[in-house]
């Protein structure tokens, strides 16, 4: 769409385009940091590495004003309620980062505590692997991130709205509860 | 005079079994003396610390003749002598009587123990899960439990990106 008469400090885009751009440059993270990674996202933050290069320096620590989740460290299930609260209490649009082995897939820590993944139980945009992953890395996610939000946002995050289904990798494993109750049975058995 | 002695001239000898590891002073005791062996140590050997208290499942455990074994670590701060203390206790509803009444920091140790191995303490001012979530219903430090659960960490709801 070429304007003949358009000045020089004008210039064409759409809504979708302007907003995504301002988003991306405005990520406020919401720091829940329950581990080792944690250490890595404040060095992030730090004068070193300067998240603040990103826009995205801006730590709050009320999800009412925050759009990016960082998940940064192992969720035990007596912390997964408090997690999935806070992501329904952060304001649309937003976005969430699984920083570190043990957010994405549990780690090592394959116990009865552990959630295994916290793409199991709430959305996550983007994974960030590593134990734990160094400043760089996280940086290297944000700007992903940023490459995400510029080349798919929508104004009113119409997005979000389609993917109505769990996206990491198996969501739920109904298989390992039978294998574990099988086990189960077996050693009641030999007892 | 020392524990030792101390312990033997007021109780019968045979139920009390010492020994030592590396200047470590140990004694089993009966569950049934464990009150006032206690609080005789507490008032007349002046341990007034309780510096641990934790437990020990024997299940399939080689030469173990109990389930459950609860340690009693007790610390004399006047002389820095320490005394290991151990007893016995069995399935079903195995249970002890609780110590808060002797030293005050049995409170959150006895709820650890209650909490992974599921043993009562009678007398307890508050007996709650202390690291576990309320709802959790197994004993998660008995050897009996899997390491990885029995699916406890998977009963949540899912909350997707249509519904936040």
């Amino acid at each position: 769409m070429a304007m003949k008469d358009k000045p020089d400090n004008i210039f064409m885009t759409t809504l979708d385009a302007a907003a995504s751009w301002a988003r991306s440059n405005s990520l406020w993270p919401m720091p829940f940091a329950t581990a080792c990674c944690g250490i890595e996202l404040m060095a992030t933050a730090s004068s070193r590495f300067d998240l603040a290069r990103f826009g995205a320096e801006v730590m709050r620590f009320s999800p009412r004003q925050c759009d990016l989740m960082i998940v940064a460290g192992r969720v035990v299930m007596k912390m997964l309620p408090v997690l999935q609260r806070i992501w329904l209490q952060m304001p649309e649009p937003k976005w969430c980062i699984s920083m570190g082995a043990c957010a994405c897939t549990g780690g090592v820590f394959d116990t009865y505590a552990v959630v295994q993944g916290v793409d199991r139980f709430i959305p996550v945009d983007l994974y960030v692997p590593g134990c734990p992953p160094r400043p760089e890395q996280l940086m290297a996610g944000i700007i992903a991130l940023q490459d995400k939000i510029r080349h798919g946002g929508t104004l009113n995050g119409t997005e979000f709205a389609k993917r109505d289904r769990s996206n990491g990798p198996t969501p739920y494993d109904s298989d390992e509860l039978i294998r574990i109750r099988e086990a189960n049975e077996k050693l009641i058995s030999l007892n | 005079m020392s524990t030792a002695e101390a312990l033997k001239a007021k109780f019968p000898e045979d139920e009390l079994v010492f020994s030592e590891f590396r200047d470590n002073h140990r004694v089993a005791v009966p569950a049934t003396k464990l009150m006032p062996i206690l609080s005789m140590l507490k008032s007349d050997c002046g341990f007034d610390m309780l510096a641990e208290l934790t437990a020990v499942d024997y299940l399939e455990y080689e030469g173990a003749t109990d389930r459950f074994g609860v340690v009693y670590v007790l610390l004399n701060n006047t002389s820095g002598e320490r005394l290991i203390l151990k007893t016995f206790v069995n399935d079903p509803s195995p249970s002890l009587p609780s110590v808060y009444s002797l030293w005050k920091s049995a409170d959150w140790l006895e709820r650890e123990v209650y909490d992974m191995f599921g043993i009562t303490f009678v007398g307890h001012p508050d007996l709650r899960r202390i690291l576990m979530p309320d709802e959790f219903t197994a004993f998660p430090l008995r050897k009996d439990y899997p390491l990885k659960g029995r699916g406890e960490r998977h009963n949540f709801p899912i909350v997707t990106r249509a519904d936040s």
